[in-house]
């Protein structure tokens, strides 16, 4: 949207926020939450660097994953205290 | 309006609770602390309100300054020598946030050996972070120029940050007579950061995230290289502004003293001016045509000054109270690249002087003075020379 320095901002800024960089790219291995296991403690959501942990209003379901943010750190799986949350490899054909 | 006998020290303190600082980093380092210990007692004794908050180390004295900034709040600071270089990553990050930061530094020279007293290398050091830099010759203009700096500063056109320095203990410690303005008076002459863009929770972006070479980081430069080109003007149309209500002008960016008719002028910046005005009247007295100019501005370089100054006389003097080791002196070497593509140039020459607060006495600016004359006639005898080095060796 920008061509140069006359219509950049005067702050090196962009329009929009964070959630236009898809960052799930560079995962090597993923974030697999079992929903038979998880006790909804949220844990893995207090701990996510990337906001990638995303929870309900009501605080009624499992937690989902946002992959199209998630880098794959296992700091949510590392965490969780009943181990429901597993990192899987990617592959490359997916 | 209030006549007070105060160091250089406190007239920063001062000058940031004028300007309605409202977030104050503090970190001690000498001859600083006492600029940020005084604002401590406004803030105790109730007369100024603001966040001061206690760092652990310069380089989060700048970076609290900086994020404070980009909430819209009026930030300053306040170091040293030391202090400042440990700041050197900030101190880019600032400016290339588009953070108008007001700081004061007090010149001070590096270790080892360990000195505390006034040496320039410190902030000349700092030249290509981004920063405007102001170099002050007395009490009344350090409290002057937090209060300018702050409007050129948070000027749209500008949008960067400001330091300003004076030398350590001539100034720093050395109580002079000073005004101390009216407070609504300042209030008229500046009106609260207004910033163009800041971090807002209704209205989020992302700052200072990635740029790749084959997008924008070279523009984002750029846009900073014209805007400290644009600051040149800024800093002398605020400087008239401020004269017009207050009275007094500090110089704006090269400040002559009688050059005019002059044949020999030195150019000089911080304190030692002051002793080679003193010089200056004296040799006048005796009939010689000398003057000076002081460099009040190193950021952006008052080049356009300098060439017009240079047309009108025979040898320019260059004192430089820093050294850059395997060339000379840095306002020599920028003084020398501002007069290569100028067709009218006068002898140039630099002198070394005042190292680690080596005293500048009249006698010292009289030898040079001498020196400097002579080379009308002879004609350059060396290009760099150290004043008043202790030889010894016999």
């Amino acid at each position: 949207m920008f061509k140069g320095y006359k219509d950049l901002p005067e702050v090196p800024m962009t329009w929009d926020t964070t959630f236009v960089n898809i960052t799930g790219s560079w995962r090597t291995v993923k974030p697999v939450l079992d929903p038979e296991k998880c006790t909804k403690c949220y844990i893995c959501w207090k701990f996510c660097p990337e906001v990638a942990i995303i929870i309900d209003e009501e605080l009624k379901e499992v937690p989902k994953i946002d992959y199209d943010h998630c880098k794959g750190c296992a700091i949510c799986a590392n965490e969780c205290p009943k181990k429901a949350i597993e990192m899987v490899v990617e592959s490359m054909e997916e | 309006m209030v006549k007070s006998v105060i160091t250089g020290n406190y007239a920063s303190s001062y000058g940031a609770k004028l300007a309605r600082a409202q977030v104050i980093a503090a970190y001690p380092i000498t001859p600083q602390t006492s600029v940020v210990e005084k604002i401590a007692e406004f803030v105790a004794e109730g007369t100024m309100d603001t966040q001061y908050i206690k760092v652990e180390s310069e380089h989060s004295a700048m970076a609290a300054c900086i994020t404070a900034s980009q909430t819209g709040a009026r930030t300053f600071t306040a170091t040293s020598a030391h202090g400042l270089t440990l700041m050197h990553e900030m101190l880019i990050w600032a400016s290339g946030a588009r953070t108008p930061v007001v700081m004061t530094n007090i010149n001070r020279a590096m270790a080892p050996p360990w000195s505390v007293w006034a040496d320039h290398l410190d902030s000349v050091a700092q030249r290509d972070t981004g920063w405007i830099q102001y170099y002050c010759e007395s009490n009344q203009e350090v409290l002057d120029t937090i209060i300018t700096a702050y409007k050129v500063s948070e000027s749209r056109e500008i949008m960067l940050p400001s330091m300003l320095t004076l030398d350590a203990f001539y100034l720093s410690h050395t109580y002079e007579t000073v005004d101390i303005p009216d407070q609504d008076k300042v209030d008229k002459f500046l009106p609260p950061f207004d910033p163009l863009y800041k971090f807002d929770v209704e209205d989020p972006h992302l700052f200072g995230s990635l740029s790749f070479p084959h997008q924008f980081y070279m523009e984002w430069r750029y846009q900073i290289a014209l805007s400290m080109e644009r600051a040149r003007d800024k800093i002398l149309e605020i400087d008239k502004e401020f004269e017009s209500m207050f009275g007094r002008s500090h110089g704006g960016l090269l400040d002559l003293y009688r050059c005019d008719g002059a044949e020999v002028v030195l150019i000089a910046a911080g304190t030692m001016a002051s002793t080679i005005r003193e010089v200056v009247d004296q040799l006048r007295d005796e009939g010689e045509k000398v003057g000076l100019a002081r460099l009040r501005v190193f950021r952006p370089f008052p080049a356009k000054e300098i060439r017009e100054l240079a047309e009108k006389i025979d040898v320019l003097g260059v004192l430089d109270r820093s050294y850059s080791f395997g060339y000379g002196g840095a306002f020599f070497a920028e003084i020398g690249g501002a007069l290569y593509n100028h067709p009218d140039k006068p002898v140039l020459k630099n002198y070394v002087v005042g190292i680690g607060g080596r005293d500048v006495t009249p006698n010292t600016v009289r030898g040079i003075f001498e020196n400097a004359l002579s080379l009308q006639d002879r004609g350059l005898d060396k290009e760099i020379e150290w004043i008043e080095l202790k030889e010894g060796g016999e």
